[in-house]
């Protein structure tokens, strides 16, 4: 069997529709009898959970490791501190090192070149990854810990517990930064949710020159599209980009959406619309 | 007794910089003599912990002391760990403030004063 089609729905800039678009696609591809996978990769702020309304099944702390100098060991010889590019641990002079556990990457520098093994890995906690099933959809996400800013681990962790099956949708973060690129890695499509607005095409820009730096197939889905101008539009053509999807600027969405329903479910004018990309994207297979 | 301020030049009539992590120099000056060097600060463009690399410009200069405008609360845990006091709220030219300090006119921060990530635009 063909490994799994990894589709990612990814913005630049935020709340133009991600969510929107990836668990009504999810629905829609469910109800066309394919097995799929939601992935909630928003891990500061995951939000699909609202509108599948997931059982959750399993719940997993997800840790990482960190420097703990044991001082008795410690030769003060300082490559500890050179070796780290983030300061999360710095020698100030004979056996004082000290450790900032929120700036560590796990990186393993430190522990790796202690001459004196005084360097043990201590783990602490970045998250968790819950997942379970809402109706025909595995669901799973990652929920940050308050205070933690260890996202790419947490999502490089959330998409190891994915099966290499079906169809994947990994709902990414808005931005350009690293979270987004950990979610993107490994991506067979990407669908750049953006709005016909200034902002909505000064973000999609970054997004288009991130995708293509790592040499992602993409399209673009235009939300709410009727409202603002027509310079997303005209963006598009000029680069040659698809646009894959609109989804028309209509109350009746944002009624639903602001219920915690789904277009798939409630608006059977839309209904249709994931079907296709449903089909477009079982072309792209 | 050496001491380091956080300068937006490289001499003692340049103005203090109000940030410690993403200060652009260190001026460390002899208290006794006057004697300074400049060094410039490799954190101002550090993508994170420009505080704790900052700090540890300061151990390696042998400063004791450190006048600046902010401090954010890693660079201040750095320094208190390395036993550097603490001079924050400082302001003007750097030779002003190596004055204030030499006449016990200034006071001695027992903590950061802002937040992480203060006055880098975020």
């Amino acid at each position: 069997m063909r490994k799994s089609f990894r589709v990612a729905i990814a913005s630049g800039k935020g709340g133009t529709g991600k969510t929107t678009i990836a668990t009504n696609l999810a629905k829609a591809a469910a109800e066309k009898g394919a097995t799929v996978q939601y992935v909630d990769c928003d891990v500061e702020e995951p939000n699909g959970h609202i509108f599948l309304k997931p059982q959750i099944e399993s719940r997993k702390d997800v840790t990482v490791s960190v420097p703990d100098v044991d001082k008795d060991k410690c030769s003060g010889c300082g490559k500890c501190g050179e070796v780290c590019q983030y300061g999360a641990i710095v020698h100030l002079g004979g056996k004082n090192v000290l450790t900032f556990d929120n700036l560590c990457h796990s990186c393993g520098g430190c522990w790796l070149l202690c001459p004196e093994q005084a360097i043990r890995q201590k783990q602490v906690k970045i998250g968790q990854v819950e997942s379970g099933k809402a109706g025909k959809v595995w669901f799973g996400q990652g929920i940050l810990s308050v205070g933690s800013v260890r996202s790419v681990s947490l999502i490089r962790h959330l998409k190891q517990t994915v099966d290499s099956e079906g169809l994947v949708i990994l709902d990414v973060p808005p931005g350009t930064s690293c979270p987004v690129v950990e979610s993107l890695k490994g991506a067979d499509f990407v669908m750049l949710v953006t709005e016909p607005t200034p902002f909505g095409l000064c973000d999609l820009k970054y997004a288009v020159e991130l995708v293509r730096k790592m040499g992602l197939r993409f399209g673009v889905v235009i939300n709410r599209d009727g409202c603002g101008d027509d310079r997303v539009e005209r963006y598009c053509e000029d680069k040659g980009i698809e646009i894959s999807m609109r989804v028309k600027d209509d109350r009746q969405i944002a009624q639903v959406y602001s219920a915690g329903g789904m277009i798939y479910d409630c608006l059977e004018e839309y209904r249709m619309q994931f079907d296709d990309m449903v089909e477009m994207l079982g072309a792209l297979l | 007794m050496k001491i380091a301020v956080t300068s937006t030049g490289n001499s003692l009539d340049s103005q203090v910089d109000a940030r410690f992590g993403r200060a652009a120099n260190f001026i460390v000056v002899d208290t006794e003599t006057m004697d300074f060097e400049c060094i410039s600060n490799d954190a101002v463009s550090a993508a994170g912990g420009a505080g704790i690399s900052a700090a540890k410009t300061v151990v390696d200069s042998g400063a004791k002391a450190v006048l600046t405008g902010n401090c954010g609360p890693n660079a201040a845990r750095t320094l208190a760990a390395a036993e550097i006091k603490l001079y924050a709220n400082v302001s003007g030219s750097v030779e002003d403030a190596i004055e204030a300090f030499k006449s016990g006119q200034l006071a001695e921060s027992t903590g950061p004063t802002v937040d992480s990530h203060f006055g880098t635009g975020n």
